[in-house]
């Protein structure tokens, strides 16, 4: 198979024409090229729509109440409920596979009236009141002092992490803000921290004017008593949230009496079932780039195949006197078949090079000049380019199949016989 | 070393077929020189093809060397082709993109005989008809009875038991043709067995005996008094 003397032979006979050869071969790199940068397109999409999720849990889902529609065990409907604390036990206890059950309550956001004072100052700010695994569900960078701890939620201190807007609008340039009380709703609250949130889409502006303090404090300097605003729930990373958030319904619409065929009462936000949208649409995506890709590749076997089948004519008459020396059928069906291959494979990795090289460029481009929207670090992995490699030696059999049985179809006395 | 019993053959031509040879009765010694006489249309070019197994016969029988030639497949036929046979041309058939020497080393790569083996070996053969300095030129830069020569080397590489040569002299010169026409003889005289196609009387007057072909069947076979080449080179 890998005698000197074969591939000796083989670029003889495809050093004979160069031209010819090179034109054959073009086909091949220009479907491979396609293919290459429509995958490594794809790519590019998916991962600056990834890092638009950032490192957000995306296996979370976030539950609130809306009124009962259907009356239940003597309960009216269009009444209202709100979650209470102890549900959030019952469904840490009853579900398998989650990850963290963080309760929420919110204050106020940034159009509503003004809620929080420094000073002189004021501004209208959102106000969680969160337990400490949100920073895991929805993470932020700290940039100064800390995060809520569970000392903080077991004391009940009164105190507060802001975001970086919320201290540039509360305090002067330079003033420093660790330590110092803001007035959310006439209560004090003492700053512990700072924070900053990257990746958030659309909506910067608004992630880094919130305030979180911890969720006992808010409940008790806010009169909320056991209630529990809305939940962000996250499973484990095996386990899609999808699959078991039906269960975790169960459990809320038995706690609060809701009619359990009542698809109104429970208000939800499934994080996981959004991004595995947007992930079945890379698959899509992909799909569409090996399909586009692969045709194009194809009309490139095509001609190799064509040039093979006239190589084969051209050497008709060598391949009948070869026979007459002695060479066997299978041994000419060989040859054609490397010859295909060969030229198949040396053109298809010329494509992925180039294809690796325009991407580098363009991945050059990307940094100098800033991010673009939704379009970070086009790539293909080793995968694909073993894919493609795969490919190509499956295309250069096809191509050389034909050629390679015509060459031994003529009988050798005919093939002599041919001028 | 060849014996031939009964051959027929005829090919189809659309509806009608053409009955070629009728009933070839034949057989050679080892050592023997023998011309294959006939106009064309006689089926010496046929009987040939049969001999070379690069055709088939239709009914009789074959044996070379004691190994009836039946049921070939092409595989079959390429392998013994090889090992028993050895082909000269009338257009020499030489691979134009292979050197002197790789053209003759071309069977015994069939063979699977190391690189090494195979170029001493062509070496020598080459060395026998006079052109081992013209091992390394591609045949384009050879002249006719050169490129025959390295046809006969090639042919003779392999050790074949039979030299089948059809027209060797037709594209040749007369003086070149003589020259060719000497090299056969002195490999016959050292013990091969050969077969000549020719419709040249003075090429076959240097065989040691002459079959005439007439409309597919023997008209005469006769040995002759050889006529050495050599006297006119």
């Amino acid at each position: 198979m890998f005698s000197k003397d074969r591939w000796n032979e083989i670029l003889q006979v495809l050093t004979t024409n160069w031209f010819r050869t090179v034109l054959t071969a073009f086909g091949v790199f220009w479907g491979i090229l396609i293919l290459i940068i429509l995958l490594a397109a794809g790519k590019g999409l998916e991962n600056g729509i990834r890092a638009d999720f950032g490192d957000i849990a995306t296996n979370t889902l976030f539950m609130w109440t809306r009124t009962a529609t259907k009356a239940y065990k003597g309960l009216p409907k269009d009444r209202q409920f709100s979650y209470k604390t102890s549900d959030l036990a019952d469904i840490w206890e009853n579900v398998d596979g989650l990850k963290f059950v963080s309760p929420r309550n919110q204050l106020g956001n940034f159009r509503g009236s003004n809620n929080v004072i420094h000073g002189l100052k004021t501004g209208a700010f959102s106000v969680y009141g969160d337990y400490p695994e949100i920073i895991k569900q929805e993470p932020m960078d700290i940039t100064s002092g800390r995060f809520i701890n569970y000392g903080d939620i077991n004391e009940k201190r009164k105190v507060a992490v802001i975001g970086i807007d919320v201290r540039n609008s509360l305090y002067e340039i330079g003033e420093e803000c660790l330590g110092s009380y803001i007035k959310i709703n006439n209560v004090n609250f003492m700053v512990i921290g700072t924070y900053k949130k990257s990746n958030v889409d659309g909506d910067s502006e608004n992630a880094q004017k919130e305030i979180y303090i911890p969720f006992t404090s808010f409940s008790q300097a806010f009169n909320r008593g056991d209630d529990v605003g809305w939940m962000a729930i996250t499973a484990v990373d095996e386990i899609p949230i999808t699959d078991i958030k039906e269960q975790i319904f169960s459990i809320v619409k038995e706690n609060h009496r809701i009619h359990p065929e009542d698809a109104r009462a429970i208000g939800h936000f499934d994080l996981n079932e959004q991004f595995q949208r947007v992930v079945s649409l890379f698959g899509a995506l992909e799909l569409i780039a090996y399909f586009v890709g692969i045709l194009v590749l194809l009309s490139g076997i095509i001609g190799v195949s064509n040039i093979m089948l006239i190589v084969v004519k051209e050497r008709t008459k060598e391949i009948g006197i070869r026979r007459a020396l002695g060479e066997s059928p299978w041994s000419i069906k060989k040859q054609i078949l490397m010859e295909s291959i060969f030229l198949t494979i040396i053109s298809g990795m010329a494509g992925i090079a180039f294809g690796a090289f325009i991407i580098y460029g363009i991945n050059y481009l990307l940094d100098a000049n800033g991010p673009v929207m939704m379009f970070v670090n086009p790539s293909v992995n080793l995968g694909v380019v073993t894919t493609a490699l795969v490919i190509l030696i499956v295309s250069g059999l096809l191509a050389g199949f034909i050629p390679a049985n015509s060459a031994i179809k003529v009988r050798p006395i005919e093939a002599l016989r041919t001028e | 070393m060849i014996e031939i019993k009964d051959l027929h053959k005829s090919y189809k031509m659309g509806s009608n077929s053409l009955h070629v040879l009728k009933g070839i009765n034949f057989s050679v010694e080892e050592g023997e020189l023998v011309a294959i006489m006939g106009s064309s249309g006689s089926g010496k070019s046929t009987l040939l093809n049969i001999l070379g197994m690069l055709d088939e016969l239709d009914e009789g029988s074959y044996t070379l060397d004691g190994v009836p030639i039946v049921n070939l497949n092409e595989t079959k036929a390429a392998n013994y082709r090889n090992k028993f046979l050895g082909f000269v041309f009338q257009s020499f058939n030489l691979i134009n993109y292979k050197t002197a020497m790789e053209n003759v080393a071309l069977p015994l790569y069939y063979q699977r005989m190391p690189r090494k083996q195979r170029e001493e070996k062509s070496l020598k053969y080459l060395d026998q008809v006079g052109l081992k300095e013209w091992a390394t030129h591609l045949p384009s830069e050879l002249s006719g009875g050169q490129k025959q020569r390295v046809a006969i080397a090639r042919a003779m590489a392999a050790e074949p038991k039979v030299l089948l040569a059809d027209e060797p002299t037709g594209a040749l010169d007369s003086k070149t043709s003589y020259e060719v026409m000497d090299l056969i003889q002195k490999i016959n005289d050292q013990g091969n067995t050969i077969l000549i196609v020719t419709h040249e009387p003075d090429i076959a007057n240097m065989c040691k005996r002459i079959v005439h072909l007439k409309d597919g069947i023997i008209l005469e076979d006769k040995k002759v008094k050889q006529v050495r080449a050599a006297a006119y080179v």
